[in-house]
């Protein structure tokens, strides 16, 4: 591995990664069974070398900012090397996000520069808000021959001969704009700085070493605080290799970790559960004779593993499961959302240690799994070089946890009163309430800020998808997250809810129901509200008739229960 | 019945199929995710059925941001 102590930049520590490992594999690109690319890291030289002097001759220059939304793939990594290599600020959108809500933060970030694959694009310049955009270049990835490109470029001709300039930058400088949450009128975009980068990289590999010839499945948005770090930059200081898959079908899934050997992943918690479920039925199919032998033989390593893991072992104890990850694999990751314990247990009574970590997109990864000994009901240790404190703990010792470290971010993009909100004497309070047990264990407890994570991993707030209801035939209504109503000091099973003020004299009727249902289908399905509840008192609002949340959540809380809330 | 109707229909049906619910559970425009009670996985799980079935290839992307069988089948039939 680099000594990251040494750089200054991600660009520079790429750079030299790009020298010291020529002949390593360094990426592979399949889509379904069809192996598309596979680079070694001197071929990825080869690539993106003409990408960043074409990108120098448009003007790109120190500080510019240019960004990406893709789905996960080869060309982001080299477009993302060729962006730090000319010293540019990478803001790496959601793919998943609309093609307005990406106007908008294309719009937010001041992007000069797009590189976006040719779906997407298509789907922007549809969008009614295209006119707003200020992009001064676009690249479109695997455009169709003839498309019409609206005036955008195509990555695969975009480049020139003879060698770019390297810009360096400095730690403190900014690396990425990374959005914890979509729109609604306040996007959050994270400032992140080349140092954050380095001591993330430094704090995980710490724990979780890569060398040449690890491979690593990328399943997660790239755009994502793990993947960029876990798929992209942990990766490439240590010689390792990214693998991309074009289709997150489970079948391909789990063809690619016995096709390429796969020795790190990280899941969702709803991949794993996938994975879970499609393990338990094969095991459920097995002859009588031959469920009691896999099953005392799980038994075994379970007892054998109590407190360490031993991967060696376990991967002759159960042959034929760790055959079916391809025999190579180490450990999978997963965070950002709740993980059951039973579905950590699971993987690792088979021997596939789940390294369940804790991480915002402020600052990532601020706990993991020592596996030391491994603990399903914790989000692990804060990593080296992390402080986390508990602040005003309660009675059991629960409170908000804050965090301080050269890994979190400088502050959030244009919004001084939300970073002075968030940042605090130094410390980031994270709105998650959680406690400490006596091993140093972090264990969280719901959210002490108004907003969800899906199974997904997706962080959605209220405010974001609340003009998807304007319009509604009532007097007002209002967003909340059901954790956020009523605490339950659990983690898990969040949704969201629609709280209704009628009109004067009007009753709840199943067309508003419907009307409720319609619009709530025009969001994409992680994003939709669970339920309504009614109010029967107006919302308390400010001087300038915005909605006062927390008072009005104090009032919900005190009138209704959570067992008003009607299933939508 | 039209082409795009016919599409629907074979969606219905292999849907049913593919989740082990009866055919009539299912509407054209109602949520699946919430009818089946399924998550994106499963759903794109159903894609690779209906692929083999319509002998066309799909990019997971033709599946975002859609929830109700009607557009589904109007996506499958602009490749058909």
């Amino acid at each position: 591995m680099l000594n990251l102590d040494q750089y200054s930049s991600l660009g520079a520590a790429l750079r030299d990664a790009l020298d010291r490992w020529p002949n390593e594999i360094c990426l592979i690109e399949a889509d379904r069974d069809r192996e598309k690319t596979r680079l070694t890291y001197s071929d990825l030289k080869d690539v993106a070398l003409p990408l960043a002097r074409a990108l120098e001759d448009a003007e790109l220059n120190s500080g510019d900012r240019a960004a990406i939304i893709m789905t996960n793939q080869s060309k982001w990594l080299i477009s993302a090397y060729a962006v730090f290599y000319r010293g540019g600020v990478l803001v790496p959108l959601d793919y998943k996000l609309t093609a307005a809500e990406q106007l908008e933060l294309l719009v937010h970030s001041k992007a000069k520069f797009l590189i976006v694959e040719y779906h997407l694009w298509r789907a922007i310049t549809q969008s009614p808000e295209f006119k707003n955009h200020k992009l001064k270049k676009v690249l479109v990835t695997e455009a169709p021959l003839r498309a019409d490109l609206a005036g955008a470029y195509r990555w695969e001709e975009f480049r020139r001969k003879g060698d770019p300039g390297f810009v360096p930058r400095d730690r403190e400088d900014t690396a990425c704009i990374v959005y914890s949450s979509g729109t609604g009128g306040r996007p959050k975009g994270c400032v992140l700085t080349h140092e954050n980068y380095l001591e993330q990289c430094k704090a995980l590999t710490a724990w979780y070493p890569f060398w040449p010839g690890v491979r690593y499945l990328s399943i997660l948005p790239t755009n994502h605080a793990i993947d960029f770090m876990v798929g992209f930059i942990g990766p490439f200081v240590c010689g390792a290799c990214v693998v991309h898959l074009r289709t997150l079908r489970p079948e391909f899934v789990r063809d690619a970790f016995v096709r390429y050997k796969i020795t790190y992943v990280s899941l969702v918690p709803m991949i794993l559960k996938n994975l879970e479920r499609g393990l338990r039925a094969k095991f459920d199919e097995l002859p009588a004779g031959r469920r009691f032998l896999l099953h005392r033989m799980i038994g075994l390593n379970k007892s054998l593993t109590r407190k360490q893991p031993k991967v060696a072992m376990s991967r002759k104890l159960l042959a034929k499961v760790h055959q079916g990850f391809g025999g190579e694999l180490r450990a999978m990751f997963t965070g950002g959302a709740f993980v059951e314990p039973s579905t950590l247990q699971f993987f690792y009574d088979l021997g596939i240690p789940v390294a369940n970590g804790y991480g915002l997109t402020e600052g990532f990864p601020l706990t993991l799994n020592d596996l030391k000994p491994f603990r399903p009901d914790t989000v692990g240790k804060p990593l080296p070089g992390v402080e986390l404190r508990i602040l005003s703990p309660d009675a059991d010792g629960i409170g908000e946890v804050s965090v301080r470290s050269k890994t979190v971010m400088s502050h959030y993009l244009d919004d001084p009163s939300l970073t002075a909100q968030t940042i605090v004497d130094g410390w980031l309070v994270t709105g998650d309430l959680g406690r400490f047990d006596g091993d140093g264990h972090l264990q969280l407890f719901g959210r002490k800020k108004n907003m969800i994570v899906t199974e997904g991993g997706k962080n959605i707030y209220p405010e974001d998808i609340e003009n998807v209801f304007e319009g509604l035939p009532v007097k007002e209504y209002c967003i909340f997250a059901a954790n956020y109503l009523w605490p339950t000091k659990t983690v898990g099973r969040e949704m969201l809810v629609l709280l209704l003020r009628l009109e004067q004299n009007r009753e709840f009727t199943d067309a508003l129901k419907e009307e409720i249902a319609t619009r709530n289908r025009r969001l994409p399905d992680f994003k939709r509200v669970g339920g309504y509840l009614v109010s029967s008192k107006d919302f308390p609002r400010t001087a300038s008739m915005k909605i006062k949340r927390t008072v009005l959540a104090e009032e919900v809380r005190e009138n209704l229960g959570r067992a008003a809330v009607v299933e939508l | 019945m039209k082409p795009s109707e016919q599409t629907l229909e074979d969606i219905l049906n292999l849907a049913a199929v593919h989740f082990k619910v009866p055919r009539e559970k299912l509407t054209p425009d109602e949520d699946f995710f919430k009818t089946l009670g399924i998550d994106s996985l499963q759903a794109l799980d159903l894609l690779t059925r209906l692929e083999h079935h319509f002998r066309i290839e799909l990019p997971d992307y033709e599946l975002q941001g859609v929830s109700d069988f009607r557009t589904l089948a109007d996506r499958i039939q602009t490749r058909l």
